[in-house]
């Protein structure tokens, strides 16, 4: 896979971070998932479609969910809710929003975002599809974004 | 001044009326859609509209056109906030009649920056 397909997701994500969640995370390399896939406990999904297809994941363990959830919002949150849940489809949007500019010249389209909560759950990316997980660390614990993308019509 | 914050996020919904607080503004309505922010918009006179763009039932662009073509809601001022951050979609926006743009992620000093602009 192109890095140049990849690293807009990595900037993005550290820059929502930085701007909305109040911590400077830290990313570690990012390799190629492999099956068996990882788990997790809450996941924010975005779909993508038009010039590149596939899908862009962040993904937290419940204890980091409920940090980054509390800083992003002002408010201190203790339980996995349908705050919780808003906020992680809405960190997922605003950073597939702020990836697809960077790679404006594909025209994708993002999906309203879908959020997957339960202990140890797996996200499946269509096969055909290759995924890249990007391992990030920061106050609030350890989180990644997955970002399985490929172009609509590779030349 | 009177706001109506439009955006099918409840934490965003949050973090703006927290926002706008802080700087002031507590006179606050909220619409979770575009067809429910025409809808308000209609019934009650707003200084401010900040509108999300992406959203189910009515975008955020649909329902700035809906309050554009309204000869009784065409002058209500507009401000976008969205992750749509593209330039294509920026300009797509403000020929749609947006007032201001703010690009999602941003800062309290940046929708402050917007609103102190609108008030001149």
């Amino acid at each position: 896979m192109r890095a140049e397909l990849i690293n807009p997701f990595l900037k993005a994500t550290m820059s929502t971070f930085q701007t909305m969640v109040n911590t400077n995370p830290t990313p570690s390399a990012p390799f190629v998932k492999a099956e068996p896939s990882l788990s997790h406990d809450v996941s924010g999904i975005i779909g993508l479609s038009g010039g590149a297809k596939g899908a862009v994941i962040i993904s937290f363990p419940t204890s980091t969910a409920l940090a980054t959830v509390s800083s992003f919002i002002g408010l201190n949150v203790t339980a996995v809710d349908a705050d919780v849940t808003d906020a992680v489809g809405e960190l997922a949007n605003i950073i597939a929003g702020a990836a697809k500019a960077d790679l404006s010249g594909l025209n994708i389209t993002i999906s309203l975002p879908s959020v997957v909560i339960g202990q140890n759950h797996k996200v499946t990316t269509p096969k055909d599809i290759p995924s890249i997980v990007i391992p990030f660390k920061c106050a609030h614990g350890e989180f990644v974004v997955e970002v399985c993308i490929a172009l609509t019509d590779p030349k | 001044m009177k706001i109506l914050l439009v955006d099918d996020s409840s934490t965003m919904r949050r973090i703006q009326k927290n926002t706008l607080s802080s700087l002031g503004f507590t006179d606050v309505d909220e619409a979770e859609d575009g067809q429910d922010a025409v809808s308000k918009v209609a019934k009650t006179r707003y200084d401010l509209v900040l509108m999300d763009w992406n959203m189910p039932n009515m975008t955020g662009i649909d329902a700035l056109k809906a309050i554009r073509a309204n000869p009784e809601t065409a002058k209500v001022p507009v401000i976008m906030v969205t992750s749509e951050s593209e330039k294509t979609r920026i300009l797509e926006a403000i020929q749609s009649g947006a007032t201001n743009y703010i690009v999602k992620p941003f800062t309290p000093d940046v929708l402050k920056e917007k609103l102190d602009a609108m008030k001149g």
